[in-house]
């Protein structure tokens, strides 16, 4: 019997993925280990390997297919001594599984990616169920339709038999099929998966999630100067950042008000043990919050070169899902940017972000006095359901005296 | 000057007065034009006393099974004045019954007969005489269908009944000729057989209740067979003489004619939209073969007119005329939840001793149709309530197709399918599959498990056979 090679399941988020690249042909001997293919999940491209031996038989699903269901079938190894009937009696067995979160494999005849799942907990996208007909559940199934590509014409939306009728049935043509024609002199760019996943994430959070806003100034001056020391004498080994600095100092204040380093659920709140900072990475088509884990254990050196490698790997789209999944906090700075102040969404199940805007000389009254000062503005987006008002001031107060007296963060 | 409205509907009938009360349910000033007696063809001269007059045939045929209930009675008869007398008040009832249910929806109900006199306006005569003009930027046609007549005879006077005389008969025919085994027809042939006539039915096509599936149409015939009615199927009545106290009809089959000699005959040989004298062709809307030509959404075409019901075609069902004045009306108001009515889960029965009732395809029409198919069959005979009714004559046969499981038909017959093959209908209408059916919970015990036997059937797991 041939094995069927299946679509993983990245991380407990993912329902689809795209096949990139396909790095076995047909006819391709393929031992375990062997890379097969590279899919392109929501924010990252993994490989996956073959873990048995045998002969790749067929690729069900061509390179640059996207919104592949989780556990389709995507291609069949043949074993050894085994020809191509054994494709056909492989291919009427299989029925499509049920789209559950957690995937259950066969041991004898799926293959399971040598792939290591994401440890970390995310929220499951609450996007709701598709309503739909049993019969036409059962004909987009058999079809290979996803449901949720399809506009319902029944009482309230529902999808029905005549809505999944005519329709194509490969995943890219229907993709393309119910997208609307555009205008003359309009260009159509499909969306990215970075770009799918940020659009619902951001609007689950923005409809979901009562924001608050709380604002502070921070002086940076003395900032600047140890960093300018610290730099001096690193000999080409490190380049702190500014932004290294507000991590740490974010770190740091996350350790002196616990209250903010907690997810939240319907049902309780999980209170987390260890200081996790996600950082916000713009890539192209979307964005990318790498994770520097325990954040408050490690210098200021370490953030420096593990928040580079990261960004970089971000930006090419390189991470493993536990690089940049979880978290208990997400600092996004626009100040490279020259923006002066904003404010951010939450990534939840976190509760807080803080926006960091242009560090900027300006004008500020001290001792009754005008004096010239760096100042950077910050924005700090509660969870007003985990964190109130006052809470949320404590920690940006802390921060602020980090980034203030950043000897005391050097402790 | 025209009084205004915002909607006229021309026809009280199931069709019409339905529009009307969801009409003004939306808000609109409504007003319904009857030419005779509100509750139409359905209420007055059709469903509703038809009902009455089969329950008293039902009683009737109860009453000489007594023995096998254990139980007896003396000196059974029946006063067939009283029968028709009851079955007449039931009517009454019904039609003052929608008489009122307009009043409260402040529907306006204007006596006489309607007819198109210029886009948006209605002219009514009454008794002949001009009644006024009437005016609305939208109109529905709802003036419903009558008895078809076939050249060989007249029907409509003592002799030739329609369903109209054969509804209010003075006296119990010995013998009766019906021609046409449709629901009509048969119903008939049901009342008339089981209140002690000697019934033939005569039908043109190879088989009776033509419409229905064969296998129930075959099941059928053999129950009123068993019950000493006589059908003649591929059959014509050639030619009718009147005698002093009956009449004989020359039938023609492909073996020959015959004469048959009768007390009385029915014509049921369908029927044909009333769309003269409607001023509707005139105003732009197209008439074919007796009916209005409408679109999916009820519109003739011409702005602002539409047709509902028998007028607009078949099938001919007052449930059918209903559910499209709905979808008119709503659509009229721009509501966004309306769709237009699904031809495939329209539901017929017929009230004959067995009912029948269908939904969907055929068995020949779906495989027609290139579809794979699953059928389940389960006989009354494995139903436990059936067999404690005393009723075990029944079949419910069920159609699905093979690859997508989707429910194609549903076929009945025997006691109560005329309410049971509802449960197929919601099935149907939300697209239910094989699947979703067998893994519905239903009652013991009821007729109703039979239904589900059937899917289980058709999936090759029937439990009870």
């Amino acid at each position: 019997m041939a094995i069927s090679v299946t679509m993983p399941a990245l991380s407990p988020t993912m329902t689809e993925g795209k096949v990139a690249a396909w790095h076995k042909a047909v006819g391709d001997a393929v031992a375990p280990g062997d890379v097969l293919a590279e899919i392109e999940t929501d924010k990252a491209i993994m490989e996956i390997e073959a873990v048995d031996e045998g002969t790749l038989g067929k690729i069900l699903v061509a390179e640059g297919t996207e919104e592949v269901a989780v556990n389709s079938v995507i291609a069949m190894i043949l074993e050894e001594g085994e020809g191509q009937e054994a494709l056909d009696l492989s291919a009427q067995e299989q029925v499509p599984p049920p789209p559950t979160l957690e995937p259950t494999p066969d041991p004898t005849h799926t293959h399971t990616p040598a792939l290591a799942p994401a440890p970390v907990p995310v929220a499951a996208p609450s996007g709701g169920r598709v309503l739909a007909s049993p019969l036409a559940r059962r004909m987009a199934k058999d079809a290979g339709i996803d449901l949720s590509t399809i506009q319902g014409s029944g009482p309230r939306g529902r999808i029905i038999k005549r809505d999944v009728e005519g329709r194509p049935t490969s995943a890219p043509a229907s993709a393309a099929a119910i997208a609307q024609l555009p205008e003359q002199g309009v260009v159509e760019i499909p969306h990215s998966g970075v770009r799918k996943i940020v659009a619902k994430r951001l609007t689950e959070s923005w409809q979901t999630i009562p924001h608050i806003f709380l604002n502070i100034e921070c002086e940076l001056d003395a900032l600047l100067e140890t960093r300018s020391r610290l730099n001096e004498r690193a000999d080409g080994a490190y380049k702190i950042s500014v932004n290294d600095f507000i991590i740490r100092a974010a770190a740091f204040a996350l350790a002196k008000v616990p209250a903010l380093n907690v997810r939240w659920t319907d049902t309780s709140m999980h209170q987390l043990s260890s200081i996790d900072i996600a950082v916000a990475v713009a890539m192209e088509g979307g964005l990318i919050t790498p994770i520097i884990r325990e954040a408050d254990q490690k210098g200021l050196a370490e953030i420096s070169v593990e928040m580079k490698d990261l960004a970089t790997r971000g930006r090419e789209g390189k991470l493993m899902p536990e690089e940049y999944q979880g978290g208990s906090f997400t600092i996004s700075n626009l100040g490279m940017f020259g923006i002066k102040d904003f404010g951010a969404i939450i990534n939840p199940p976190q509760v807080a972000i803080m926006a960091v805007g242009a560090g900027q000389k300006q004008a500020v009254v001290r001792d009754g006095a005008v004096a010239i000062a760096t100042v950077m503005a910050c924005t700090l987006s509660c969870d007003h359901r985990a964190v109130d008002g006052a809470m949320g001031a404590t920690f940006l107060k802390a921060f602020k005296g980090f980034i203030e007296e950043p000897l005391t963060m050097m402790l | 000057m025209a009084d205004r409205f915002d909607l006229i509907v021309v026809g009280g009938g199931p069709g019409g007065y339905v529009a009307a009360i969801r009409g003004a349910q939306l808000g609109m000033n409504v007003a319904v034009i009857e030419a005779e007696h509100l509750g139409g063809i359905c209420l007055n001269w059709g469903c509703i006393p038809t009902k009455a007059l089969l329950r008293a045939a039902e009683i009737h045929h109860l009453l000489h099974r007594l023995d096998e209930f254990g139980l007896a009675a003396d000196n059974i008869r029946f006063d067939l004045g009283k029968v028709v007398e009851r079955s007449r008040a039931v009517a009454k009832q019904l039609s003052d019954g929608v008489g009122y249910l307009l009043k409260k929806n402040k529907v306006t109900v204007i006596d006489g007969r309607g007819r198109i006199s210029a886009p948006g306006t209605v002219a009514v005569d009454l008794d002949g005489k001009p009644a006024g003009q009437f005016s609305a930027p939208h109109i529905i046609l709802a003036t419903g269908a009558r008895a078809r007549t076939l050249p060989a005879f007249e029907a409509g006077g003592d002799r030739v009944w329609t369903y109209r005389e054969a509804m209010v008969p003075d006296a119990m025919p010995k013998s009766l000729l019906i021609v046409g085994s449709g629901a009509i027809g048969i119903e008939f042939a049901s009342f008339y057989g089981q209140m002690g006539a000697e019934v033939t039915v005569v039908e043109l096509l190879d088989q009776i209740l033509p419409v229905e599936d064969a296998e129930i149409a075959a099941s059928a015939a053999k129950a009123f067979t068993s019950q000493g009615i006589k059908l003649l199927t591929g059959a014509e009545v050639a030619q009718v003489k009147k005698s002093k106290s009956g009449l004989t009809a020359t039938v023609v089959t492909k073996n020959g004619g015959q004469e048959i000699t009768v007390d009385r005959m029915i014509s049921a040989v369908g029927i044909t939209g009333n769309v003269e004298n409607l001023g509707a062709e005139d105003a732009g809307v197209t008439i074919d073969r007796g009916h209005v030509t409408i679109d999916e959404w009820g519109s003739t075409g011409a702005a602002g007119l539409y047709a509902i019901g028998d007028v607009a075609g078949p099938p001919w069902l007052a449930h059918k005329a209903s559910h499209e004045g709905v979808v008119v009306v709503e659509r009229i108001h721009g509501l966004d939840d309306t769709h237009p009515l699904d031809i495939s889960a329209i539901p017929g029965c017929t009230y004959s001793s067995p009912q029948i009732a269908s939904v969907g395809m055929t068995e020949a029409a779906a495989k027609a149709a290139g579809h794979a198919l699953d059928i389940g069959r389960f006989p009354y005979v494995g139903n436990g309530k059936a067999i404690a009714l005393g009723e075990p004559d029944g079949l419910i046969k069920t159609i699905f197709d093979n690859t997508t499981g989707e429910l194609l038909g549903a076929h009945m017959i025997g006691a109560e399918v005329t309410e049971l093959i509802q449960g197929y209908v919601v099935a149907k209408t939300h697209e239910t599959t094989r699947e979703a059916l067998a893994n519905t919970i239903f009652a013991h015990p009821t007729l109703s498990e039979a239904m589900h036997e059937s899917v289980l059937d058709a999936l090759g797991q029937a439990l009870h056979i």
